[in-house]
């Protein structure tokens, strides 16, 4: 059964259409990529899945039942959590205390959460800064961060809108061996990300957005052979 | 020795009376005290949660007109508006916060700064209820000796801190500071912002009130614009934590001493006396500039500068 369906989903900011009929759904346990040029309706489209936005037109179904119109909380506590593209760390706490208060989604007592905190950021490689404040971190360490403090609410469905812009090769290859290793706990993820190797490297599927409409879906290698997909997406990025 | 300073103060401070101080240092003890617990409650919204309320004079006039209504419409003791008066300072805030929770950050200390007012000119008009400008006054003071007062502000301040001190080291404590931090971020790790920012904001306003139901009792005597003033209750709530330190434990306490020691040499000042508001002016001004954090929250820097002076001389 598909963990996610967003049924011809549409976002209207006054005249402006960011997305238009969007119809597509997620299965457990995939990593489904989302790209699309800039200004394509990419971090949009996640914020009527996660419930900032209302959809214009059209629903979204989590595990079966309707979630648009509900809000981002509530939608959170049903098993989904999502990063920022512009990374939101809670600047004044420190890094455990910001992971500490996600995991109280799940636990009872602070101890508790704690406990899922201090795992989450071993899990993310972010134990050694968990003192840190969080205002101090680089940005390679931010992106973890957001990551990590999704992961603490124990979600089904991840979404990580641009968790690789601006990381430098090795922050790279540790971010990519997380997300990875995210997917091998059983949580499904989807992923906005600008960066053409790595999203074709560990998408299952890739949908393409391109001016608020689907353009395409598939597999990384049908999405790469997509002349349309290429003449939107690949086609700008190599004559740029 | 740390762990210890809050039952050192406490303790410290139940012998005060002991040493049979006047009854004006007496008066000035229970004034910080007071403005203490008005402190910490400002600061666990405003401080901790990042709901800038400019507005608190609303639930301290409710408190103490709840009590003052109690006396005056029921004819039993003021006291009672301790328990009457969490009813009522509730129900205030939960109507006040479902106009302001909704904005954020400048239009909620605006909205707030609106309901202070709201409330003076409601308290004014509604003479029947209130006794308009005439205010309340009880006819007899349960106590004529401080002593007791003393005691019942620092019961209700120990209280206050206890509860402050709790909330914030719970789940509560991490959902405000959160919510403080990034309210977008809060409510996408599942934090149900607008029913924590009431949490907040309920809490903040029954301990206020508190305050309230003492200062009719104590003063046995309030009319609506000393008890919804702008200037003299919500600014200066704000100016105790500023200067004292915002979403710290001792900044209210600290910030309390401060404003109304200096309130009173200002006064005592002629001719500049009636200016104090003047200089609370500039010192919020020298505050902010050099201490944002106040002196709790910058106290590191207090001793850097000091201590880097000192081999100097």
């Amino acid at each position: 059964m598909s963990l996610l369906q967003v049924k011809k989903v549409s976002r209207f900011f006054g005249g402006l259409t960011a997305v238009k009929d969007v119809s597509f759904e997620i299965n457990k346990g995939e990593i489904v990529g989302l790209i699309g040029p800039n200004g394509a309706g990419k971090t949009t489209l996640f914020n009527v899945i996660n419930g900032f936005y209302t959809p214009s037109r059209g629903e979204v179904l989590f595990r079966g039942s309707r979630i648009s119109g509900l809000k981002p909380h509530q939608i959170c506590q049903q098993g989904m959590a999502r990063t920022f593209q512009v990374v939101k760390p809670l600047q004044r706490m420190s890094v455990l205390d910001n992971v500490i208060a996600s995991a109280f989604l799940r636990a009872r007592d602070r101890a508790e959460a704690a406990a899922i905190a201090e795992d989450t950021l071993k899990f993310a490689g972010l134990y050694d800064d968990r003192a840190v404040i969080s205002k101090g971190l680089p940005l390679g360490k931010r992106k973890r961060l957001e990551i990590a403090r999704a992961l603490a609410t124990q979600p089904e469905l991840l979404l990580l809108d641009e968790s690789f812009a601006g990381l430098n090769p090795a922050e790279l290859d540790e971010s990519i061996g997380i997300i990875r290793r995210i997917k091998d706990k059983g949580i499904t993820i989807m992923i906005i990300e600008h960066h053409m190797k790595v999203i074709m490297s560990i998408s299952d599927r890739i949908v393409v957005l391109s001016y608020g409409e689907k353009l395409a879906e598939g597999t990384p290698d049908e999405i790469g052979r997509n002349p349309q997909v290429i003449e939107a997406y690949l086609g700008e990025a190599q004559s740029a | 020795m740390k762990k210890y300073l809050t039952y050192i103060v406490l303790g410290l401070l139940a012998l005060l009376p002991l040493l049979g101080l006047s009854s004006y240092v007496m008066h000035i003890l229970i004034l910080v005290i007071m403005w203490s617990v008005i402190g910490m409650a400002w600061n666990l919204l405003s401080g901790y949660c990042g709901q800038v309320s400019f507005g608190h004079a609303a639930f301290f006039g409710v408190g103490a007109y709840t009590a003052g209504m109690l006396y005056s419409k029921l004819g039993i003791s003021g006291w009672w508006g301790f328990p009457a008066s969490v009813f009522v300072v509730s129900l205030c805030a939960l109507g006040i916060g479902y106009i302001c929770l909704r904005l954020r950050g400048p239009y909620f200390a605006l909205a707030t700064l609106a309901m202070g007012v709201i409330f003076r000119i409601v308290a004014e008009n509604l003479v029947g209820v209130t006794g308009g400008d005439l205010g309340i006054m009880l006819r007899e003071r349960t106590w004529i000796d401080k002593t007791w007062y003393f005691y019942i502000i620092l019961i209700v301040a120990a209280a206050a801190y206890y509860l402050v001190r709790k909330v914030i080291e719970s789940k509560l404590g991490y959902y405000f500071v959160a919510i403080r931090e990034d309210q977008d971020a809060a409510e996408s790790l599942g934090i149900n912002t607008t029913k924590y920012k009431t949490i907040a904001l309920i809490l903040s306003a029954v301990i206020t009130g508190f305050a309230g139901v003492f200062y009719m009792n104590y003063m046995g005597y309030i009319d609506p614009k000393v008890v919804f003033a702008l200037h003299d209750i919500s600014i200066i709530t704000i100016m105790v934590v500023m200067v004292g330190g915002v979403a710290t434990f001792w900044g209210p306490v600290v910030g309390a001493i401060i404003m109304v020691l200096l309130a009173e040499m200002i006064r005592s000042i002629p001719k500049l006396g009636t200016a104090h508001h003047t200089f609370f002016g500039i010192l919020l001004i020298v505050i902010i500039i050099f201490l944002p954090n106040g002196i709790v929250g910058d106290f590191g820097k207090i001793k850097k500068i000091f201590g880097a002076r000192r081999p100097a001389a």
